[in-house]
Protein backbone atom coordinates (compact mmCIF):
# COMPACT_ATOMS: atom_id res chain seq x y z
CA UNK A 1 0.00 0.00 0.00
CA UNK A 2 1.70 3.20 -1.36
CA UNK A 3 1.09 6.62 0.92
CA UNK A 4 -0.94 7.86 -1.86
CA UNK A 5 -3.35 4.89 -1.64
CA UNK A 6 -3.64 5.52 2.53
CA UNK A 7 -4.75 8.65 2.19
CA UNK A 8 -7.16 8.27 -0.45
CA UNK A 9 -9.51 6.57 2.72
CA UNK A 10 -11.94 9.33 4.31
CA UNK A 11 -10.99 8.01 7.66
CA UNK A 12 -7.43 8.26 7.04
CA UNK A 13 -7.86 12.04 5.98
CA UNK A 14 -9.37 12.76 9.34
CA UNK A 15 -7.20 10.97 11.31
CA UNK A 16 -4.40 13.14 9.32
CA UNK A 17 -6.16 16.38 10.25
CA UNK A 18 -6.54 15.84 13.54
CA UNK A 19 -3.05 14.62 14.04
CA UNK A 20 -1.37 17.79 12.33
CA UNK A 21 -3.76 20.12 14.74
CA UNK A 22 -2.95 18.18 17.88
CA UNK A 23 0.86 18.34 17.18
CA UNK A 24 0.82 21.95 16.53
CA UNK A 25 -1.64 22.62 19.66
CA UNK A 26 -0.39 20.95 22.20
CA UNK A 27 3.18 21.45 22.38
CA UNK A 28 2.66 24.89 22.27
CA UNK A 29 0.90 25.07 25.51
CA UNK A 30 3.51 22.60 27.28
CA UNK A 31 5.78 25.28 26.71
CA UNK A 32 4.36 27.10 29.25
CA UNK A 33 3.54 24.15 31.43
CA UNK A 34 7.21 23.50 31.23
CA UNK A 35 8.20 27.02 31.86
CA UNK A 36 6.92 27.57 35.39
CA UNK A 37 7.80 23.62 36.05
CA UNK A 38 4.42 22.40 35.68
CA UNK A 39 5.23 19.53 33.46
CA UNK A 40 2.61 17.27 34.83
CA UNK A 41 -0.24 19.47 34.73
CA UNK A 42 -1.07 18.03 31.54
CA UNK A 43 -1.58 15.11 33.09
CA UNK A 44 -3.75 15.77 35.99
CA UNK A 45 -5.97 17.63 34.08
CA UNK A 46 -6.00 14.98 31.39
CA UNK A 47 -7.05 12.45 34.32
CA UNK A 48 -10.21 15.08 35.36
CA UNK A 49 -11.29 14.74 31.82
CA UNK A 50 -12.14 11.53 31.90
CA UNK A 51 -14.68 12.25 34.21
CA UNK A 52 -15.75 15.14 31.24
CA UNK A 53 -16.23 11.80 29.42
CA UNK A 54 -18.13 9.34 31.41
CA UNK A 55 -20.72 12.36 31.93
CA UNK A 56 -20.89 12.53 27.76
CA UNK A 57 -21.48 9.08 27.57
CA UNK A 58 -24.08 8.74 30.43
CA UNK A 59 -26.08 11.41 29.69
CA UNK A 60 -25.69 10.90 25.43
CA UNK A 61 -24.19 13.93 24.48
CA UNK A 62 -21.27 15.00 23.16
CA UNK A 63 -18.03 13.41 25.08
CA UNK A 64 -15.90 16.28 23.36
CA UNK A 65 -17.61 18.84 25.26
CA UNK A 66 -18.35 17.64 28.40
CA UNK A 67 -14.74 17.04 28.68
CA UNK A 68 -13.70 20.15 27.81
CA UNK A 69 -15.82 21.84 30.21
CA UNK A 70 -14.84 19.41 33.23
CA UNK A 71 -11.16 19.68 32.05
CA UNK A 72 -11.43 23.64 32.22
CA UNK A 73 -13.18 23.53 35.58
CA UNK A 74 -10.93 21.42 37.33
CA UNK A 75 -7.53 22.89 35.15
CA UNK A 76 -9.36 26.22 37.20
CA UNK A 77 -9.48 24.67 40.34
CA UNK A 78 -5.76 23.22 40.02
CA UNK A 79 -4.67 26.99 39.10
CA UNK A 80 -6.74 27.94 42.50
CA UNK A 81 -4.74 25.77 44.59
CA UNK A 82 -1.40 26.36 43.18
CA UNK A 83 -1.98 30.21 43.40
CA UNK A 84 -3.07 30.09 47.60
CA UNK A 85 0.68 28.32 47.31
CA UNK A 86 0.00 26.17 50.08
CA UNK A 87 2.94 23.44 51.21
CA UNK A 88 0.49 20.60 50.85
CA UNK A 89 -0.77 22.12 46.91
CA UNK A 90 0.36 18.98 45.63
CA UNK A 91 -1.63 16.45 47.64
CA UNK A 92 -4.48 18.71 46.67
CA UNK A 93 -3.54 18.34 43.32
CA UNK A 94 -3.50 14.34 43.49
CA UNK A 95 -6.74 14.26 45.50
CA UNK A 96 -8.05 15.78 42.37
CA UNK A 97 -6.29 13.62 39.80
CA UNK A 98 -7.65 10.35 41.11
CA UNK A 99 -10.91 11.29 42.13
CA UNK A 100 -11.04 12.49 38.04
CA UNK A 101 -9.58 9.00 36.87
CA UNK A 102 -12.18 6.88 39.59
CA UNK A 103 -15.09 8.82 39.10
CA UNK A 104 -14.67 8.80 34.98
CA UNK A 105 -14.28 4.92 35.41
CA UNK A 106 -17.37 4.62 38.09
CA UNK A 107 -19.43 6.86 35.90
CA UNK A 108 -18.72 4.92 32.65
CA UNK A 109 -19.65 1.65 34.30
CA UNK A 110 -23.23 3.55 35.97
CA UNK A 111 -23.93 4.16 32.21
CA UNK A 112 -23.89 0.78 30.86
CA UNK A 113 -20.63 1.69 28.60
CA UNK A 114 -18.03 -1.39 28.15
CA UNK A 115 -14.67 -0.17 29.13
CA UNK A 116 -13.86 -0.54 25.51
CA UNK A 117 -15.10 2.63 24.54
CA UNK A 118 -13.85 4.59 27.46
CA UNK A 119 -10.58 3.08 26.34
CA UNK A 120 -10.79 4.70 22.71
CA UNK A 121 -10.79 8.09 25.18
CA UNK A 122 -7.72 6.88 27.41
CA UNK A 123 -5.63 5.74 24.76
CA UNK A 124 -6.95 8.07 21.90
CA UNK A 125 -8.43 6.32 18.43
CA UNK A 126 -7.70 8.54 15.96
CA UNK A 127 -8.83 6.32 13.15
CA UNK A 128 -12.15 6.34 14.16
CA UNK A 129 -12.72 10.51 14.46
CA UNK A 130 -16.24 11.52 13.09
CA UNK A 131 -15.76 15.02 10.60
CA UNK A 132 -17.89 16.97 13.60
CA UNK A 133 -14.96 15.75 15.69
CA UNK A 134 -12.41 17.03 13.35
CA UNK A 135 -14.10 20.56 12.88
CA UNK A 136 -14.11 20.68 16.87
CA UNK A 137 -10.30 19.41 16.94
CA UNK A 138 -9.42 22.25 14.46
CA UNK A 139 -11.47 25.07 16.00
CA UNK A 140 -9.81 24.73 19.65
CA UNK A 141 -6.33 24.06 18.30
CA UNK A 142 -6.98 27.18 16.54
CA UNK A 143 -7.41 28.89 19.25
CA UNK A 144 -4.94 27.56 21.59
CA UNK A 145 -2.29 28.44 18.86
CA UNK A 146 -3.74 31.64 18.46
CA UNK A 147 -3.55 32.38 22.10
CA UNK A 148 -0.74 30.80 22.72
CA UNK A 149 1.61 32.65 20.21
CA UNK A 150 -0.45 35.88 20.07
CA UNK A 151 0.33 37.04 23.67
CA UNK A 152 3.41 34.86 23.71
CA UNK A 153 5.34 38.31 25.56
CA UNK A 154 3.11 38.32 28.12
CA UNK A 155 2.69 35.00 28.65
CA UNK A 156 6.57 34.51 28.94
CA UNK A 157 6.86 37.13 31.24
CA UNK A 158 4.20 36.04 33.76
CA UNK A 159 5.98 32.53 33.68
CA UNK A 160 9.11 33.57 33.88
CA UNK A 161 8.81 36.18 37.00
CA UNK A 162 5.20 36.64 38.84
CA UNK A 163 6.68 39.17 40.95
CA UNK A 164 8.24 41.66 38.22
CA UNK A 165 5.50 40.83 36.23
CA UNK A 166 2.75 42.19 38.60
CA UNK A 167 5.07 45.15 39.25
CA UNK A 168 4.72 45.85 35.54
CA UNK A 169 1.45 46.14 35.44
CA UNK A 170 0.61 42.96 34.14
CA UNK A 171 -2.56 41.08 35.15
CA UNK A 172 -0.81 37.82 36.20
CA UNK A 173 -4.02 36.27 37.74
CA UNK A 174 -5.54 36.08 34.48
CA UNK A 175 -2.50 34.95 31.78
CA UNK A 176 -2.15 32.70 34.84
CA UNK A 177 -5.85 31.30 34.13
CA UNK A 178 -5.42 31.45 30.63
CA UNK A 179 -2.95 29.51 30.82
CA UNK A 180 -4.76 26.63 32.59
CA UNK A 181 -7.55 27.02 30.21
CA UNK A 182 -5.77 26.37 27.70
CA UNK A 183 -3.86 23.74 29.21
CA UNK A 184 -7.33 21.81 29.78
CA UNK A 185 -8.28 22.74 25.86
CA UNK A 186 -4.80 21.11 24.15
CA UNK A 187 -5.90 17.92 26.64
CA UNK A 188 -9.45 17.83 24.98
CA UNK A 189 -7.85 18.52 21.64
CA UNK A 190 -4.86 15.86 21.86
CA UNK A 191 -7.93 13.40 23.55
CA UNK A 192 -9.06 11.47 20.28
CA UNK A 193 -5.13 11.85 19.02
CA UNK A 194 -3.02 9.97 21.79
CA UNK A 195 -5.73 9.28 24.53
CA UNK A 196 -6.31 11.45 27.76
CA UNK A 197 -3.19 9.37 29.43
CA UNK A 198 -0.66 10.01 27.71
CA UNK A 199 -1.68 13.51 26.52
CA UNK A 200 0.89 15.00 28.60
CA UNK A 201 3.52 13.34 27.03
CA UNK A 202 3.01 15.03 23.69
CA UNK A 203 2.39 18.25 25.60
CA UNK A 204 5.58 17.82 27.21
CA UNK A 205 8.47 15.82 25.48
CA UNK A 206 8.84 17.60 22.30
CA UNK A 207 9.29 20.47 24.93
CA UNK A 208 12.15 18.82 26.20
CA UNK A 209 13.97 18.14 22.90
CA UNK A 210 13.96 21.02 21.59
CA UNK A 211 15.22 22.92 24.72
CA UNK A 212 18.51 20.10 24.11
CA UNK A 213 19.51 22.20 21.07
CA UNK A 214 17.50 25.89 21.30
CA UNK A 215 19.09 29.12 23.07
CA UNK A 216 15.75 31.14 23.29
CA UNK A 217 12.35 31.33 24.44
CA UNK A 218 10.96 31.41 20.62
CA UNK A 219 12.89 29.00 19.18
CA UNK A 220 11.98 26.52 21.35
CA UNK A 221 8.19 27.34 21.05
CA UNK A 222 8.82 27.08 17.66
CA UNK A 223 10.71 23.82 17.27
CA UNK A 224 8.59 22.32 20.41
CA UNK A 225 5.56 23.21 17.63
CA UNK A 226 7.12 21.33 14.69
CA UNK A 227 8.52 18.11 16.32
CA UNK A 228 5.21 17.72 17.84
CA UNK A 229 3.51 17.69 14.56
CA UNK A 230 6.11 15.49 12.91
CA UNK A 231 5.65 12.91 16.01
CA UNK A 232 2.10 12.65 15.49
CA UNK A 233 1.70 12.73 11.85
CA UNK A 234 4.86 10.56 11.66
CA UNK A 235 3.45 8.38 14.28
CA UNK A 236 0.27 8.17 12.71
CA UNK A 237 1.42 7.20 9.16
CA UNK A 238 3.85 4.62 10.81
CA UNK A 239 1.00 2.76 12.89
CA UNK A 240 -0.92 3.02 9.38
CA UNK A 241 1.59 1.11 7.67
CA UNK A 242 2.57 -0.95 10.08
CA UNK A 243 -1.22 -2.03 11.38
CA UNK A 244 -1.17 -4.49 8.01
CA UNK A 245 1.57 -7.00 10.02
CA UNK A 246 0.47 -6.07 13.60
CA UNK A 247 -1.96 -4.35 15.87
CA UNK A 248 -0.64 -0.93 16.02
CA UNK A 249 -2.15 1.88 17.81
CA UNK A 250 -1.57 5.36 16.37
CA UNK A 251 -1.21 7.00 20.11
CA UNK A 252 1.37 4.96 21.52
CA UNK A 253 3.49 5.39 18.26
CA UNK A 254 3.66 9.00 18.41
CA UNK A 255 4.21 9.21 22.18
CA UNK A 256 7.32 6.75 21.38
CA UNK A 257 8.14 8.23 17.97
CA UNK A 258 8.28 11.80 20.29
CA UNK A 259 10.57 9.85 22.72
CA UNK A 260 12.84 8.73 20.53
CA UNK A 261 13.46 12.46 19.16
CA UNK A 262 14.40 13.61 22.72
CA UNK A 263 17.00 10.35 23.30
CA UNK A 264 18.07 11.16 19.64
CA UNK A 265 18.77 14.63 20.86
CA UNK A 266 19.43 14.61 24.51
CA UNK A 267 23.53 12.95 23.96
CA UNK A 268 23.50 16.29 21.37
CA UNK A 269 22.11 18.63 23.99
CA UNK A 270 24.92 17.60 26.48
CA UNK A 271 28.03 17.61 24.16
CA UNK A 272 26.76 21.49 23.29
CA UNK A 273 26.52 22.13 27.11
CA UNK A 274 29.79 20.93 27.80
CA UNK A 275 30.92 22.90 24.58
CA UNK A 276 29.59 26.25 26.13
CA UNK A 277 30.71 25.81 29.53
CA UNK A 278 34.26 25.15 27.96
CA UNK A 279 34.50 28.63 26.25
CA UNK A 280 32.81 30.48 29.44
CA UNK A 281 35.53 32.80 30.32
CA UNK A 282 37.70 32.17 33.35
CA UNK A 283 37.14 35.14 35.70
CA UNK A 284 40.43 37.74 35.49
CA UNK A 285 43.29 36.31 37.79
CA UNK A 286 46.00 38.41 39.18
CA UNK A 287 49.21 38.66 37.82
CA UNK A 288 51.32 35.88 38.75
CA UNK A 289 48.71 33.15 39.80
CA UNK A 290 50.11 30.72 36.80
CA UNK A 291 51.49 27.65 37.08
CA UNK A 292 53.85 26.66 34.23
CA UNK A 293 53.67 23.18 32.61
CA UNK A 294 56.27 21.45 30.41
CA UNK A 295 54.43 20.35 27.24
CA UNK A 296 55.94 19.10 24.15
CA UNK A 297 52.79 19.42 21.85
CA UNK A 298 52.91 22.98 19.80
CA UNK A 299 49.02 24.47 20.10
CA UNK A 300 47.83 26.66 17.06
CA UNK A 301 44.79 27.76 15.10
CA UNK A 302 44.89 24.40 13.27
CA UNK A 303 45.93 22.06 16.26
CA UNK A 304 42.47 20.46 16.58
CA UNK A 305 42.15 22.01 20.49
CA UNK A 306 38.91 24.16 21.26
CA UNK A 307 40.59 27.76 21.14
CA UNK A 308 39.33 30.36 24.03
CA UNK A 309 40.40 33.61 24.07
CA UNK A 310 41.04 34.75 27.49
CA UNK A 311 42.16 38.37 28.05
CA UNK A 312 45.14 39.70 25.65
CA UNK A 313 45.66 36.01 24.57
CA UNK A 314 44.23 32.52 23.55
CA UNK A 315 43.78 29.37 26.12
CA UNK A 316 44.17 25.76 24.60
CA UNK A 317 41.42 22.97 26.19
CA UNK A 318 43.34 20.29 26.66
CA UNK A 319 42.52 17.37 28.11
CA UNK A 320 40.36 18.63 30.60
CA UNK A 321 42.21 21.86 31.79
CA UNK A 322 43.33 24.78 29.70
CA UNK A 323 46.48 26.28 28.84
CA UNK A 324 48.59 29.29 27.22
CA UNK A 325 52.14 29.69 25.88
CA UNK A 326 53.94 31.91 27.65
CA UNK A 327 57.68 32.31 26.81
CA UNK A 328 59.15 28.84 26.59
CA UNK A 329 56.42 26.84 28.45
CA UNK A 330 52.44 26.56 29.17
CA UNK A 331 50.57 28.78 31.76
CA UNK A 332 47.94 26.68 33.12
CA UNK A 333 44.28 28.29 33.66
CA UNK B 1 5.58 66.30 45.24
CA UNK B 2 7.39 63.06 47.05
CA UNK B 3 8.38 60.12 44.39
CA UNK B 4 7.80 57.37 47.48
CA UNK B 5 5.15 58.67 50.43
CA UNK B 6 4.68 56.25 52.66
CA UNK B 7 2.41 57.17 56.09
CA UNK B 8 2.16 54.69 58.79
CA UNK B 9 2.43 51.87 57.03
CA UNK B 10 1.76 48.55 58.85
CA UNK B 11 2.34 44.93 57.61
CA UNK B 12 1.35 42.12 59.33
CA UNK B 13 1.45 37.92 57.95
CA UNK B 14 -0.50 36.06 59.57
CA UNK B 15 -1.31 38.07 62.58
CA UNK B 16 2.18 38.87 63.46
CA UNK B 17 3.44 42.22 63.01
CA UNK B 18 6.52 43.04 60.36
CA UNK B 19 6.10 46.38 59.67
CA UNK B 20 5.04 48.79 62.41
CA UNK B 21 4.19 52.46 61.72
CA UNK B 22 6.56 53.36 59.19
CA UNK B 23 7.19 56.59 57.92
CA UNK B 24 9.02 57.21 54.83
CA UNK B 25 9.27 59.88 52.30
CA UNK B 26 11.59 59.54 48.98
CA UNK B 27 12.65 62.63 46.73
CA UNK B 28 13.04 62.88 43.21
CA UNK B 29 16.79 61.49 42.34
CA UNK B 30 17.07 60.35 45.68
CA UNK B 31 19.41 56.77 46.09
CA UNK B 32 18.37 55.57 49.28
CA UNK B 33 20.03 52.32 50.81
CA UNK B 34 17.48 50.80 52.89
CA UNK B 35 19.72 48.53 55.29
CA UNK B 36 19.16 46.39 58.19
CA UNK B 37 19.50 42.71 59.76
CA UNK B 38 17.68 39.84 58.14
CA UNK B 39 14.47 39.64 58.92
CA UNK B 40 13.82 43.26 59.77
CA UNK B 41 11.24 43.53 57.39
CA UNK B 42 13.63 45.37 54.45
CA UNK B 43 12.17 43.13 51.74
CA UNK B 44 8.47 43.16 52.88
CA UNK B 45 8.53 47.19 53.25
CA UNK B 46 9.58 46.74 49.26
CA UNK B 47 6.92 44.57 48.74
CA UNK B 48 4.52 46.38 50.36
CA UNK B 49 5.60 49.55 48.30
CA UNK B 50 5.35 47.73 45.04
CA UNK B 51 1.57 46.26 46.12
CA UNK B 52 2.83 43.02 46.28
CA UNK B 53 1.91 42.74 49.93
CA UNK B 54 -1.36 44.03 50.89
CA UNK B 55 -0.94 47.00 53.55
CA UNK B 56 -2.46 46.01 56.68
CA UNK B 57 -2.71 49.76 57.78
CA UNK B 58 -1.52 52.89 56.40
CA UNK B 59 -0.95 55.06 52.94
CA UNK B 60 1.44 54.73 50.12
CA UNK B 61 1.77 57.31 48.02
CA UNK B 62 3.88 56.99 44.91
CA UNK B 63 4.32 59.88 42.51
CA UNK B 64 1.25 61.84 44.45
CA UNK B 65 -1.01 58.99 43.55
CA UNK B 66 -2.50 56.60 46.29
CA UNK B 67 -1.37 53.17 45.54
CA UNK B 68 -4.20 51.41 44.94
CA UNK B 69 -5.24 54.28 42.01
CA UNK B 70 -1.29 53.96 40.88
CA UNK B 71 -1.95 52.58 37.71
CA UNK B 72 1.55 54.55 36.16
CA UNK B 73 3.42 51.03 36.14
CA UNK B 74 5.88 51.54 33.56
CA UNK B 75 7.20 54.48 35.75
CA UNK B 76 8.65 51.59 37.73
CA UNK B 77 11.24 49.48 37.63
CA UNK B 78 11.33 46.06 40.03
CA UNK B 79 14.14 44.08 40.47
CA UNK B 80 13.50 41.11 42.83
CA UNK B 81 15.07 39.27 44.92
CA UNK B 82 15.86 36.29 43.21
CA UNK B 83 19.53 34.15 42.95
CA UNK B 84 18.96 33.04 38.95
CA UNK B 85 16.79 34.91 36.01
CA UNK B 86 16.55 31.64 34.29
CA UNK B 87 13.36 29.38 34.65
CA UNK B 88 12.40 25.61 33.29
CA UNK B 89 12.77 26.73 29.55
CA UNK B 90 15.78 28.35 27.76
CA UNK B 91 15.90 32.08 27.52
CA UNK B 92 17.81 34.08 25.87
CA UNK B 93 19.37 37.61 27.50
CA UNK B 94 17.69 39.43 25.05
CA UNK B 95 14.08 37.51 25.32
CA UNK B 96 14.39 38.27 29.25
CA UNK B 97 15.67 42.04 29.06
CA UNK B 98 12.53 42.53 26.24
CA UNK B 99 10.05 40.98 28.93
CA UNK B 100 10.93 44.32 31.05
CA UNK B 101 9.64 46.54 28.03
CA UNK B 102 6.13 44.85 28.67
CA UNK B 103 4.84 47.82 30.88
CA UNK B 104 4.91 50.22 27.42
CA UNK B 105 3.77 47.93 25.32
CA UNK B 106 0.23 47.55 23.86
CA UNK B 107 -1.52 43.90 23.34
CA UNK B 108 -0.68 42.63 19.73
CA UNK B 109 1.98 44.98 18.76
CA UNK B 110 4.98 44.16 17.32
CA UNK B 111 7.89 45.87 18.62
CA UNK B 112 8.33 49.42 17.94
CA UNK B 113 12.15 51.21 17.01
CA UNK B 114 11.61 52.96 20.70
CA UNK B 115 11.41 49.49 22.26
CA UNK B 116 14.22 48.02 20.44
CA UNK B 117 16.23 51.05 21.15
CA UNK B 118 14.98 50.87 24.67
CA UNK B 119 16.28 47.27 25.00
CA UNK B 120 19.41 47.50 23.45
CA UNK B 121 20.53 50.55 25.66
CA UNK B 122 19.63 48.95 28.96
CA UNK B 123 21.59 45.71 27.99
CA UNK B 124 24.22 48.06 27.18
CA UNK B 125 23.87 49.87 30.38
CA UNK B 126 24.85 46.81 32.37
CA UNK B 127 27.64 45.89 30.25
CA UNK B 128 26.25 42.74 28.34
CA UNK B 129 26.03 43.83 24.99
CA UNK B 130 28.68 40.81 23.93
CA UNK B 131 25.88 38.41 25.47
CA UNK B 132 22.97 39.19 23.34
CA UNK B 133 22.02 36.28 22.45
CA UNK B 134 22.90 33.46 24.93
CA UNK B 135 21.13 31.77 26.88
CA UNK B 136 20.57 33.33 30.21
CA UNK B 137 21.72 29.98 32.66
CA UNK B 138 24.80 29.89 31.01
CA UNK B 139 25.57 33.66 32.37
CA UNK B 140 27.29 33.63 35.81
CA UNK B 141 25.12 34.56 38.56
CA UNK B 142 26.50 37.68 39.37
CA UNK B 143 25.62 38.76 35.43
CA UNK B 144 22.51 36.79 35.99
CA UNK B 145 21.66 39.66 38.53
CA UNK B 146 23.04 42.32 36.13
CA UNK B 147 20.37 40.69 33.36
CA UNK B 148 17.27 41.29 35.82
CA UNK B 149 18.27 45.02 36.36
CA UNK B 150 18.78 45.70 32.81
CA UNK B 151 15.09 43.99 32.09
CA UNK B 152 13.71 46.72 34.91
CA UNK B 153 15.66 49.49 33.04
CA UNK B 154 14.20 48.23 29.51
CA UNK B 155 11.25 49.81 30.45
CA UNK B 156 12.48 53.37 31.26
CA UNK B 157 11.40 53.68 34.75
CA UNK B 158 11.82 57.12 36.68
CA UNK B 159 11.39 54.89 40.28
CA UNK B 160 13.79 51.55 40.67
CA UNK B 161 13.05 48.91 43.60
CA UNK B 162 16.14 46.57 43.74
CA UNK B 163 16.36 44.14 46.45
CA UNK B 164 19.03 42.55 47.34
CA UNK B 165 20.89 43.02 43.77
CA UNK B 166 24.17 42.56 45.41
CA UNK B 167 23.79 38.97 47.41
CA UNK B 168 26.07 36.79 46.69
CA UNK B 169 27.82 38.23 43.79
CA UNK B 170 31.32 38.37 43.40
CA UNK B 171 32.92 41.56 43.06
CA UNK B 172 33.92 42.15 39.29
CA UNK B 173 29.91 41.87 39.13
CA UNK B 174 29.26 44.09 41.84
CA UNK B 175 31.60 47.16 40.32
CA UNK B 176 29.64 46.28 36.99
CA UNK B 177 26.41 46.67 38.99
CA UNK B 178 27.55 49.67 40.78
CA UNK B 179 28.69 51.53 37.20
CA UNK B 180 25.03 50.01 35.92
CA UNK B 181 23.51 52.24 39.00
CA UNK B 182 25.86 55.13 38.40
CA UNK B 183 24.51 55.72 34.92
CA UNK B 184 20.64 55.55 36.31
CA UNK B 185 21.60 57.99 38.95
CA UNK B 186 23.24 60.15 36.47
CA UNK B 187 19.87 60.40 34.41
CA UNK B 188 18.08 61.19 37.27
CA UNK B 189 15.97 58.41 38.31
CA UNK B 190 14.96 57.44 42.12
CA UNK B 191 16.28 54.32 43.20
CA UNK B 192 15.17 52.07 46.74
CA UNK B 193 17.96 49.43 46.98
CA UNK B 194 18.04 46.67 49.80
CA UNK B 195 20.87 45.68 50.88
CA UNK B 196 22.82 43.99 53.85
CA UNK B 197 25.79 45.63 52.63
CA UNK B 198 27.03 48.35 49.87
CA UNK B 199 30.37 47.27 48.96
CA UNK B 200 31.01 49.26 45.78
CA UNK B 201 27.67 51.09 45.84
CA UNK B 202 28.65 52.80 49.08
CA UNK B 203 29.70 55.81 47.06
CA UNK B 204 26.26 56.42 44.94
CA UNK B 205 24.12 56.50 48.06
CA UNK B 206 22.63 59.69 49.46
CA UNK B 207 21.06 58.25 52.22
CA UNK B 208 20.40 55.46 54.15
CA UNK B 209 17.58 53.99 55.99
CA UNK B 210 18.37 51.55 58.51
CA UNK B 211 15.32 48.88 59.59
CA UNK B 212 15.18 46.69 62.97
CA UNK B 213 12.30 44.99 63.84
CA UNK B 214 10.04 46.41 61.88
CA UNK B 215 10.74 49.99 62.29
CA UNK B 216 12.67 52.06 60.89
CA UNK B 217 15.95 52.53 63.55
CA UNK B 218 18.14 54.93 61.44
CA UNK B 219 17.58 57.55 58.54
CA UNK B 220 20.24 59.97 57.73
CA UNK B 221 23.18 60.56 56.19
CA UNK B 222 24.87 57.25 54.59
CA UNK B 223 26.30 54.85 56.90
CA UNK B 224 29.87 52.83 56.25
CA UNK B 225 28.99 49.27 56.60
CA UNK B 226 30.37 48.32 59.60
CA UNK B 227 28.16 51.23 61.53
CA UNK B 228 25.18 49.65 59.93
CA UNK B 229 25.72 46.64 62.60
CA UNK B 230 26.13 48.90 65.39
CA UNK B 231 24.60 46.92 67.85
CA UNK B 232 22.27 50.04 68.96
CA UNK B 233 20.54 49.51 65.47
CA UNK B 234 19.82 45.66 66.30
CA UNK B 235 22.44 43.46 64.44
CA UNK B 236 24.49 41.43 65.98
CA UNK B 237 26.82 41.13 62.98
CA UNK B 238 28.18 37.76 62.51
CA UNK B 239 32.04 38.71 62.28
CA UNK B 240 32.18 41.09 65.28
CA UNK B 241 32.16 39.89 68.65
CA UNK B 242 29.19 42.08 69.94
CA UNK B 243 27.30 40.96 72.61
CA UNK B 244 24.19 39.73 71.51
CA UNK B 245 21.02 41.71 72.36
CA UNK B 246 18.44 39.57 74.42
CA UNK B 247 15.79 39.11 71.74
CA UNK B 248 12.73 42.34 72.56
CA UNK B 249 10.21 39.58 71.04
CA UNK B 250 7.14 39.49 72.90
CA UNK B 251 7.06 35.23 72.04
CA UNK B 252 6.31 33.50 74.88
CA UNK B 253 9.50 31.47 75.95
CA UNK B 254 8.44 28.15 76.44
CA UNK B 255 10.91 25.71 78.24
CA UNK B 256 9.95 22.53 79.90
CA UNK B 257 10.03 22.23 83.59
CA UNK B 258 12.50 20.15 85.38
CA UNK B 259 11.76 16.82 84.46
CA UNK B 260 9.14 17.53 81.43
CA UNK B 261 8.17 16.35 79.18
CA UNK B 262 6.56 17.63 75.23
Amino acid sequence: MSLAELFSYPFMQRALLAALFTGLAAPAVGTYLVQRRLALMGDGIGHVAVTGVAIGLLTNTSPTWTAVAVAILGAVLIELIRERGHTNGDVALALLFYGGLAGGVLLTGLGGQSAVTLQHYLFGSITTISVADVLVTMGLAVLVIVVCVGLSPQLFATAQDQDFARVAGLNVRAYNMAIAVLGAVSVTVAMRTVGLLLVSALMVVPVATSQQLTRSFRTTLGAAMVLGTLASVGGLVVSAFASNRATVAPGPTIVLLSLAGFVITWPVGIWIRHRARLREPFPSLEPGQHTPTDHPHEHGPDCGHLAVPHDDHVDYVHDGHRHAPHERHYDEH
Amino acid sequence: MSVIDARDLTVAIGGRPVLREINLRVEDGEFVALMGANGSGKSTLVRALTQLWPLTGGTVELFGTPLDRFHDWHRVGFVPQRSTAASGVPASLWEIVASGRLSRRRLLRPLSRADRAAIHDAIEVVGLSHRYNDRVSQLSGGQQQRVLIARALAGEPDLFFLDEPTAGVDLPNQQALARALAELKRRGATILLVAHELGPLAELVDRAVVMRDGRVAFDGEPLADHAVHDPSLGDPHTHHHHVVRPSTDHVPDIRLGPGGRS
